[in-house]
Parts: C-alpha cells; sequence; structure tokens
C-alpha cells in the first residue's frame, strides 16, 4: 500500500464520518463542521489517489485547490445563514419536520 | 434510534470503499504528460500554476466569481444596518498589539513572496490571498482592524477587482486571439502575473470580509 493510497482511505474514513454527522447531529455549527469533514476527505480522496503510483498529478492538486477556496467560501456562507436564522428564531438546531407530510 | 441505522451503514459504506479505492485501475487516460510538454509555451514554470492559471483558467474565473458571488450573499443575509454602537475597537492587550503590529508588515512581505514565487515553484494567488487575509483576521482579533461594515465604494472595487481584471484580460483575449482565455506564449507570463496579482489582493479581501463582515455583525436574537 502506498502512501497515497494511505491518503485516500483515510480520506475515505473522514467523508463517511462527516457523513454520518451531518445525518445524527441537531446542533447546526456540529452539521457545519461535519460536512466540512466531509469535504476535507473527498479532497484527500482526490490526491491520494491521483499520487498512488508516487507521482503527483499537477491537474488534481489544482482542482483540490480550486475546491478548498470555495468550501471555505460556503462555509463561510453557512455560518451566516445560521446566525440569521439564530437573529430569527434563537435556535441552532433546524425546525423538525412536522408528522402530517 | 437514528443511530443504530446510520453507524452500521457508515460502517459498511467504508468498507465498501475503502476495497473500491484499493482494487481502483489506473487511469485511462494520464494527464501529466500532457501538462509537462505543454509547460514551457504556459508562461509559468510550476505545473499547479500552469494547470490554474493555463490550461483550466475558467475554472479558476468561475471560482473567484463564486466567491463573490457567496461574500454577496452573506452581506445580503447579515446585511442589517444595527450600527447604533458603532462596533468600537475593544480595548486590547498591549503585547497581543504590539506583536499585531511586528506580524503585519511580515505576512505582507510574505504573501508577495507567495505569488512571485507560484510561477516557479508551490505558490500562487490562492496562498497569498490566504496570507493577506489572515493578516486582516489576525490585525482584526488583536484589536487593531474594526470589522466591516457595509463596503464602501472602494472596498467593492477591490472586492470584484481581481474577477473583473480577470474578466476583462480573458474577454480582449476573446477579441485578439478567437477563444476565451488563450494566451499567446510570448504574453503568457505576463498577463498571468497581472491577473494574479489582482486574483491576490481581491481574494485577500473576499476571505478577509467572510471574516470581517460577520464579525462586524453581532447577531443574537432580536
Amino acid at each position: 500500500m502506498t502512501s497515497g493510497l494511505l491518503f485516500a482511505c483515510v480520506g475515505a474514513g473522514l467523508f463517511v464520518m462527516g457523513g454520518s454527522g451531518v445525518l445524527l447531529l441537531k446542533h447546526l455549527l456540529r452539521r457545519i463542521l461535519a460536512f466540512n469533514l466531509m469535504g476535507s476527505g473527498a479532497f484527500l480522496v482526490l490526491v491520494g489517489m491521483a499520487q498512488r503510483h508516487g507521482i503527483a498529478d499537477p491537474v488534481t492538486q489544482a482542482m483540490v485547490l480550486t475546491g478548498i477556496v470555495v468550501a471555505v467560501a460556503a462555509t463561510a456562507l453557512a455560518l451566516a445563514l445560521v446566525r440569521h436564522l439564530y437573529r430569527l428564531s434563537g435556535k441552532l438546531e433546524l425546525p423538525e419536520a412536522a408528522d402530517d407530510d | 434510534m437514528k443511530r443504530l441505522v446510520v453507524i452500521p451503514a457508515a460502517l459498511f459504506f467504508v468498507l465498501v470503499l475503502i476495497l473500491a479505492l484499493v482494487d481502483l485501475a489506473p487511469p485511462a487516460f494520464d494527464l501529466r504528460p500532457l501538462v509537462a510538454e505543454n509547460l514551457a509555451s504556459s508562461g509559468v514554470a510550476h505545473p499547479v500554476t500552469a494547470v490554474l492559471l493555463n490550461y483550466r483558467a475558467y475554472d479558476t474565473l468561475l471560482e473567484i466569481g463564486v466567491l463573490l458571488l457567496a461574500l454577496m450573499a452573506i452581506l445580503a443575509v447579515s446585511g442589517s444596518p444595527r450600527t447604533t454602537s458603532n462596533t468600537s475597537l475593544s480595548a486590547s492587550d498591549p503585547l497581543l498589539a504590539m506583536l499585531g503590529r511586528i506580524a503585519a508588515p511580515v505576512m505582507v512581505v510574505v504573501a508577495v513572496y507567495l505569488l512571485w514565487a507560484g510561477t516557479s515553484r508551490p505558490g500562487g494567488a490562492f496562498q497569498a490571498g490566504a496570507v493577506l487575509a489572515a493578516l486582516a483576521v489576525l490585525l482584526h482579533l488583536t484589536g487593531l482592524l474594526a470589522g466591516w461594515q457595509q463596503p464602501g465604494v472602494r472596498l467593492r472595487w477591490g472586492l470584484a477587482g481581481g474577477f473583473l481584471l480577470f474578466l476583462s484580460v480573458g474577454a480582449l483575449l476573446l477579441l485578439v486571439e478567437g477563444e476565451l482565455l488563450r494566451y499567446p506564449p510570448a504574453h503568457a507570463g505576463v498577463l498571468i502575473l497581472l491577473i494574479e496579482s489582482g486574483l491576490t489582493l481581491s481574494l485577500g479581501l473576499i476571505l478577509a470580509g467572510l471574516f470581517l463582515f460577520l464579525s462586524h455583525d453581532q447577531g443574537g436574537p432580536r
């Protein structure tokens, strides 16, 4: 197992951890953190798989670099929305879905 | 209850995913030789920068557009002008303030170096912009820089400048070369450096804005 493949496997683990976090956690800040963990896992899979035979692939690295910056922007937007929700409702959780729908 | 379903499913999924990753065949089409062959005509000497700003410059153009859009959305969401308190600078620790003052010029130099280094080694506009943004956040946290309110005219030009510069270079090349963002090899290096400088400034401001606009808006239920 090369180190690239090891990175990819750790990335898969992080992705799934983040995914279960998004499903299980109620607090929105934790959910955003979990979502970021998912993103980091995906980036790690991309970069790790691209260099599993030893040589780095600049195309993948550039793609992941782009992805990281967009993820930062998306996180900031999510935080702004959470703050707005908190200002409007005083809660940091999404309202439970009504039973009758 | 939900836990009992999600956790076994997650464990199963990660097992399948790892088995798939280990088993995956090598890609049918390798881009690395293509990148290496065309590096000489790309205007820069580092393959990642060449991909970002030459081969796939379109992605980078859209990326800075996305960043700008995210910032606008944040301004729209948090745009309640409750500026009665005028967020006075919190009286900060003198030691912190002094360290902030020492770090600021060093960080500006590092950002410029990273921008310049991007042409031949790891570095580039995004890293330099991130350092500039970190500088703004640091100054804000040490109490030397107030959170931003609604952006004024100059700040707006700074935020949008990188995108506009990139777009206008692209449009110019569309007229001259007949294709969006196809640089003439003789001028590719200069054009890329021009775009990167604009991107660095705008990225720094946008990323700092993501923090400073939110930080100014003090939240809390009304």
